[in-house]
């Protein structure tokens, strides 16, 4: 009833209020108004993030179906650093291509508030309807550049496909539903465990139409049709928000799912969660390899890093849930930074993002070949970056429970990776081929997000124990 | 018998849907389809979920349908050669479209063969939630939450149906 | 499945008259063409061009916020019904419910999504008219 606690949701409520509050600007604004609409936004995440941290270690719930353990606060925090970094390399690149600014920051925030749900929740209806939340959000925020062909066609492939991962979701949903009686991840763990119903078809169909719905919005292997396009076509700044804000929540719902309430049936799941994650390790890298755009290249990259989260959560122990955590981390950073360095070069007419126009870069803007460079070598796992230690710490969860397959084809596809992201470092570097159309300056905001971004990765890479002991706090609470 | 009435009548409109070439007769016949599917809820005791499926998807989304039927306003000749020329039509695609349905029929009819002995499952251990007033206080109590998430989905749509669907300023 | 009589019966005698019309009028109705009764009707005036023109795409916003809004209230009827049963409680969860979509109704407003009219111009000078008559000029519409 409503004298619930309130507690569990106070994050959500802060991202969600100042969704409305931009919304409500916007309404009101004048003609040519100006408006500081991103410090509103801000406001919101940084009070969301505050709230999550008083949260910590308190296990709040509220109304049975939402929770804050430490679990869903890592994520939350992961998140809100994701909304604020895209928050800031947007501060340059709404204005200069046109994309109405309250609009973009209200339904940005609003997307926020699901993935933060998708995290929290511990209802399968709730995440259905966190996943829904996201998901619209984030098909607006493709397709925002309507005079842009390419960006609707994106919105329009991503909607459609994503509807029916949903549909697939929500039948899998009704499976379990129809076996155990309710859609609470307690009680369907409980059930199941009781009953021992591992062999149960229905139970068995269920779950598989779930893999089918969480491997949509991971965009892993047989189901990562719909990234590509969608990456490419969407806005540079929009794309780093959806590889890394989407990815996050659906993994955190994926891991919380299959790892409590599907727990006493991992015999059963685990091997195609294993098919799955070498297929997408394998796929997204291969693949990456012939591209030509860079956004379509760090898509395959992303769709590659998927696979990388899943060895962790086929390796099911403590090591591969922490890992996750930690490789969310770092992932998003250097991601969003790499997406967010895209995003200032283009220009309005053109994004830019083909893999000759970073020919020269070093000479024309060495500040970001050089962010550019750190950001490449996380994503392909260098030491000294986020990326090495994310990829060592998952790949040692898989070895620890066995899955020396997993672990060796995950370290082969990085070690391929390796040469398409070199590739762009040469290119940065070493050509001297400058024609692309010049961007405009640089905003202060943006290069601060930029720099925020590789301090992050740094810091994950050289000092890590911090975060990992953070991680492993975070998961000692729940499973 | 009913059922059979019922699922007779959202399984034939379906079909029309699929096989009509005017797009207008297409929506009509999804309308007759959705009256079958609201019968189907009625025999499941679901009053509530019945008449919603006549109101939203009948009265709104029909709307909605005719359109963008009206909207994009593709003549028939060019709709079917438009239908002709797709790659979705190539037989390739068609035929391994075709094995990924059966295969999906095949699986639910192997999943419903092997749980016959299994008994009513939900049945057992809740009342159906039949009138709509009991409908209302389980949505108020127990689902009050994703209640209140529904409203922020909806204002997202709206939002977006504004801006992707709104005349450019400028 | 009680009361449910009724209905069908409703039904069946809704589609029954409109069968029973136009089968009744098929056989009992004189007839005798001429081309002005074959065209189609449209109120009195000659029909001019394809029945099925472009529509603008404003009807289809408006269709998809009738739509939002026809969702929001379908919730209204269950909670109608068990109102006196929640009290409080409820009332406060509709008031959420209706305030978060509130918010969206005004930015609709505000943006100008429900203007039909021609599109106000705030820059428009109206040409000088004789007289000392001072015309005062509203505001109305938005500023898109």
């Amino acid at each position: 009833m409503i004298s619930s606690s309130f507690d569990a949701i106070i994050p959500m409520l802060c991202v969600a209020l100042a969704g409305l509050v931009v919304l409500l600007a916007e309404a009101f604004r004048g003609r040519d108004e100006k408006m500081p609409i991103g410090g509103l936004a801000i406001i919101g995440l940084v009070g969301a993030g505050a709230a999550s941290i008083l949260l910590w270690n308190r296990n709040a719930t509220s109304f049975g179906v939402v929770t804050a353990d430490n679990f869903s606060l890592f994520v939350n925090l992961v998140l809100i650093g994701v909304g604020i970094l895209t928050v800031m390399f947007s501060s340059q690149t709404i204005e200069r291509d046109g994309i109405p600014a309250g609009e973009y920051y209200a339904v940005m925030l609003f997307g926020i508030v699901g993935m933060m749900l998708m995290g929290q929740a511990t209802d399968l209806l709730v995440i259905f309807l966190a996943l829904e939340t996201m998901s619209l959000a984030v098909y607006v925020l493709t397709g925002i550049r309507r005079e842009q062909q390419q960006s609707t066609e994106a919105a329009f492939k991503y909607f459609l496909l994503g509807a029916f991962a949903s549909s697939f979701f929500l039948y899998g949903v009704a499976f379990l539903y129809g076996v155990t009686g309710s859609t609470s991840l307690d009680r369907i763990g409980t059930v199941i465990a009781a009953q021992s119903m591992s062999g149960n078809p229905m139970i068995l169909l269920g779950v598989g139409l779930l893999i089918v719905g969480f491997a949509f919005k991971v965009a892993a292997v047989p189901f990562h049709m719909w990234s590509p396009d969608a990456y490419e076509g969407a806005p540079a700044v929009v794309t780093g928000f959806m590889s890394t804000g989407v990815k996050a929540a659906a993994v955190a719902a994926f891991v919380r799912v299959f790892l409590s309430s599907l727990e006493p049936m991992i015999t059963d799941w685990a091997p195609v969660l294993w098919l799955i994650a070498a297929a997408t390790m394998v796929l997204g890298t291969v693949v990456g390899v012939a591209q030509t755009s860079l956004k379509r290249m760090l898509a395959y990259s992303s769709i590659a890093h998927g696979g990388y989260l899943l060895a962790g959560l086929v390796a099911g122990n403590d090591v591969g849930k922490a890992a996750i955590l930690f490789y969310l981390a770092a992932y998003a950073l250097t991601n969003l930074g790499a997406f967010g360095v895209i995003a200032l070069l283009g220009t309005r007419e053109r994004a830019n993002d083909d893999l000759r126009d970073y020919a020269g870069l070093f000479k024309s803007h060495p500040a970001l070949a050089v962010l550019m460079t750190f950001f490449l070598l996380s994503l392909g796992g260098f030491p000294p970056t986020a990326g090495f230690i994310a990829k060592w710490y998952v790949f040692s969860a898989a070895i620890g429970s066995g899955y020396y397959g997993l672990a060796i084809i995950g370290v082969l596809s990085s070690v391929v990776s390796v040469f398409f992201y070199l590739r762009i470092v040469v290119m940065m570097f070493m050509t001297d081929r400058d024609a692309r159309p010049v961007p405009a300056p640089i905003t202060t905001v943006a290069y601060a997000g930029l720099v925020l971004s590789l301090a992050g990765v740094l810091y994950l890479g050289v000092l890590p124990t911090a975060v990992i002991d953070f991680a492993q706090a975070s998961i000692s609470t729940i499973f | 018998m009913l059922f059979y009435a019922f699922a007779g009548a959202a399984v034939i409109g379906s079909l029309l849907v699929v096989t009509q070439k005017n797009p207008v007769y297409s929506v009509l016949a999804l309308i007759a389809s959705f009256f079958g599917l609201s019968g189907l809820y009625v025999l499941l005791e679901a009053p509530f979920v019945a008449v919603v499926q006549i109101i939203i998807y009948a009265g709104a989304i029909m709307v909605l349908f005719l359109f963008v039927v009206m909207l994009l306003n593709v003549p028939r000749e060019d709709a079917a050669e438009w239908d002709r020329a797709h790659p979705l039509y190539r037989p390739m695609a068609v035929r391994i479209g075709g094995a990924l349905a059966l295969l999906l029929a095949l699986e639910l009819a192997w999943a419903l063969s092997r749980t016959a002995g299994l008994g009513g499952g939900v049945a057992d251990q809740h009342p159906a939630v039949s009138s709509v007033a009991e409908l209302g206080r389980v949505l108020f109590t127990d689902y009050m939450f994703a209640f209140e998430v529904t409203s922020i989905l909806i204002l997202i749509a709206m939002v977006g149906a504004v801006i992707l669907a709104k005349k450019k300023e400028e | 499945m009680d009361g449910w009589g009724g209905i069908l019966l409703l039904a069946v005698i809704g589609v029954g008259f409109g069968i029973v019309s136009v089968v009744l009028s098929y056989f009992l109705g004189p007839r005798n063409p001429t081309p002005e009764k074959l065209a189609a009707y449209e109120c009195g005036m000659p029909p001019v061009g394809d029945a099925r023109e472009r529509q603008s795409v404003k009807f289809y916003l408006i269709a998809m916020i009738f739509l939002l809004f026809d969702i929001e209230v379908a919730f209204l009827y269950p909670w109608a019904l068990a109102m006196r049963q929640l009290s409080w409680p409820g009332l406060i969860q509709i008031t959420v419910f209706f305030s978060i979509l509130v918010v969206g109704y005004i930015y609709i407003w505000r943006k100008g999504v429900l203007d039909w009219g021609p599109e106000y111009d705030p820059d428009y000078k109206r040409p000088p008219k004789p007289g000392p008559a001072v015309v005062k000029r509203y505001r109305y519409g938005t500023r898109n």
